[in-house]
């Protein structure tokens, strides 16, 4: 799950991290407001979307008057913001972050993620801060500084303290930037963060540290234990057929081809989209409905795909293992019977019963096309949205 | 031979629920030496005709049980894990989808200078046809055989099973390791130990986007694997930043993606399939050309 910027600011500062002051603002009134509670005369006017890469959509502006906070809150609000991780489509901009401006010395990196082949944290940390660190990784390696992490030591003085010598940063940060490290890392630890990056990591024009932007990702099988981290989902920032579809515990991701699916197994599901695309199509999304592929599930997938405009034909691919494949063939029928589908389904399915399963598809009265494998199904499927 | 399971497991099912009495009494109807259930609060009792327990180093001393299936629900699942590594089980398999990624760093920190092998979380299991079964897959699909199925994901690897039986292909070892980004077993361990057991002739690795294990393989079959082996990735048309269903899958940092995967194995000299139709008779071309 992720956050907006000024949200993970709120649980840095409950951290005592340094960020600059600032209140979040949904009207440009609110914005200048905002400005003038906070005092000072520059402010930076921030969009809140759940996307990086804001600055260069120009989604990033700085004001030196509340009436220019409040025209840049104006023009950001309530428009499409496109970023180079947005996506042509962008997002609305539903709020903004209005913050105190502040004189940058030098723009600093510090990143914490989970190395899958150590199995552990690893906390890294970059002079080059302010650009993308998968930049910086490509052009120049040797300018990332790694601290791998035991998970029941944490992030050791020691480490932190490495970390920062690399840096080569003045006296006053020497001092205090090991122990801000530490408190990120304290943070990704107890609110289960699968990332948590401050880019950039700023010195102010006296030396000292200030966050100046921070962007943090959350595990999702996690969230049980942190009510008050799943409160801050924003749902506007969601496919809303995703959204539908969480309601409903079924893995969707909406894709932007006319081929829905409905697949048991995430793997399966992903090797159904590749071989749609093989035979000449795009899939509509992806759809993992669960190993056991229950009929409120194949209900609820129907009816997910049937939202979608774009779906012209449904590709059914079922490997039925311990699902019977007459059982599953009953169920499509039942969730047929409650949705309206108003595309051509072809159906693939493999398992126990496969035989029986397929008579019944084929006496139901529906206009099913019955695929033999894989491939056979992949290329009804296209043949059927040809015409 | 095969890998990690056969004639002498002795299996221990956590969390005798709904599900985990299911497919105890799948392994059981398989040929499976089911020795005992373990559920907190359940001990004295009896299931499918075997004691149950309440913790795990008493179910170990009274039966002997070297391996153990876990079904236990994602927020209690890793401590279930540590139980049975402390019990001193040999082999642990996790079922269980949804544990924190946290809970297994916590995990894999506890394994260390422990002698266990971690199948999973998130995973079908493993099965040796014919000679055991500690998993989830359906039995039927398997036949007794020499080429080994190493795989991320569950039913695509029942796909690729079935292609292989229906050409008359059986399996040595078919092993699920699971769609997780913190897990146990990696191809890497699998592949050593496939490459080294005699009754295994050819390999068929099922990647899948995400992390860099398929990398990782194949930079490892290049060094040490003389077997042959046909390579799949599923999500050549996964969009970047998107998780695919599996915790694990998912294009991050401009990693993970499936053309470095498909171009890593290639380079190691593996012939990668690119429809996911085509694994069982590429296996065939693949054993013939052996002779």
């Amino acid at each position: 799950m992720k956050i907006h910027e000024y949200q993970g600011k709120e649980i840095l500062r409950a951290y005592n991290v340094p960020v600059p002051r600032g209140n979040v603002a949904s009207s440009p009134q609110e914005a200048r407001q905002a400005a003038a509670a906070l005092g000072g005369n520059r402010w930076v006017v921030k969009a809140q979307i759940h996307a990086g890469g804001r600055g260069k959509g120009g989604g990033v502006q700085v004001a030196a008057s509340t009436a220019e906070v409040e025209q840049s809150a104006a023009t950001l609000l309530g428009q499409k913001l496109v970023t180079p991780q947005t996506g042509p489509e962008g997002r609305i901009v539903q709020r903004v972050l209005i913050e105190e401006g502040c004189d940058i010395a030098q723009e600093l990196y510090c990143g914490i993620v989970i190395d899958r082949q150590l199995g552990q944290p690893v906390c890294m940390v970059s002079p080059v801060g302010g650009m993308d660190i998968e930049a910086v990784a490509a052009t120049a390696p040797d300018r990332i500084f790694r601290e791998s992490i035991d998970v029941l030591l944490g992030l050791a003085p020691f480490q932190a303290r490495r970390l920062v010598e690399q840096l080569k940063v003045g006296a006053e940060a020497q001092q205090a930037l090991p122990s801000l490290l530490r408190k990120l890392y304290d943070i990704f630890y107890d609110k289960d963060c699968t990332l948590l990056e401050i880019n950039p990591l700023i010195l102010t024009d006296v030396g000292i540290p200030l966050v100046l932007d921070v962007k943090m990702e959350f595990d999702d099988n996690a969230l049980f234990r942190h009510p008050d981290v799943e409160a801050l989902r924003d749902l506007a920032e969601e496919d809303p057929l995703e959204v539908e579809a969480s309601k409903h515990k079924l893995n969707y991701v909406k894709l932007i081809g006319n081929i829905g699916c409905i697949v048991n197994g995430a793997g399966l599901a992903m090797a159904t989209m590749d071989i749609i695309k093989l035979a000449g199509a795009a899939p509509a999304n992806f759809l993992d409905v669960g190993g056991g592929a229950s009929v409120e599930a194949v209900e609820n997938a129907f009816r997910l795909l049937m939202a979608d405009p774009h779906v012209q034909a449904v590709l059914i691919n079922v490997f039925g293992g311990i699902l019977r494949c007459d059982v599953f063939a009953q169920g499509v029928l039942q969730a047929m019977a409650n949705v309206q589908v108003t595309v051509p389904v072809v159906v693939r399915m493999e398992g126990t019963n496969v035989e029986e399963g397929r008579r019944i598809l084929a006496e139901s009265g529906r206009n099913f096309r019955i695929a033999d494998n894989m491939a056979d199904a992949a290329h009804q499927v296209v043949q059927a949205i040809q015409g | 031979m095969s890998i990690l399971a056969d004639q002498n497991t002795r299996l221990l099912v956590q969390g005798m629920g709904r599900e985990g009495r299911f497919h105890a009494e799948q392994a059981i109807e398989y040929g499976t030496r089911f020795v005992g259930g373990v559920h907190p609060g359940r001990g004295g009792g009896a299931a499918l005709g075997r004691p149950l327990f309440n913790n795990v180093a008493q179910a170990v001393a009274d039966t002997g049980a070297n391996t153990t299936l876990i079904f236990v629900p994602g927020p209690a699942a890793a401590d279930a894990i540590m139980e049975a590594i402390d019990a001193g089980i040999g082999l642990v398999v996790c079922i269980t989808d949804g544990i924190p990624i946290r809970d297994m760093l916590l995990v894999r920190r506890y394994m260390v200078g422990k002698n266990v092998s971690l199948l999973g979380p998130n995973c079908p299991g493993l099965i040796s046809p014919g000679k055991a079964k500690v998993g989830i897959m359906p039995a039927h699909i398997h036949k007794p055989g020499r080429v080994a199925v190493l795989s991320r994901s569950g039913t695509l690897t029942y796909e690729a099973v079935s292609q292989l039986t229906a050409r008359g292909i059986g399996q040595s070892t078919c092993v699920g390791i699971g769609g997780d980004p913190v897990g146990g077993l990696t191809f890497v361990h699998c592949l050593e130990k496939f490459q080294q057991d005699p009754e295994t002739d050819a390999l068929v690795l099922i990647g899948e986007i995400g992390g860099t294990a398929e990398e990782d393989a194949a930079a490892y079959i290049a060094q040490h694997v003389t077997k042959p082996v046909v390579g799949f990735i599923a999500g050549q048309t996964a969009p970047p930043g998107r998780r695919m269903g599996h915790a694990g899958a998912i294009i991050a940092g401009g990693q993970g993606t499936a053309a470095s995967k498909i171009a890593a194995l290639e380079r190691s000299g593996i012939k990668v399939v690119h429809s996911p139709a085509s694994i069982g008779e590429t296996v065939v071309d693949v054993l013939k050309h052996m002779g």
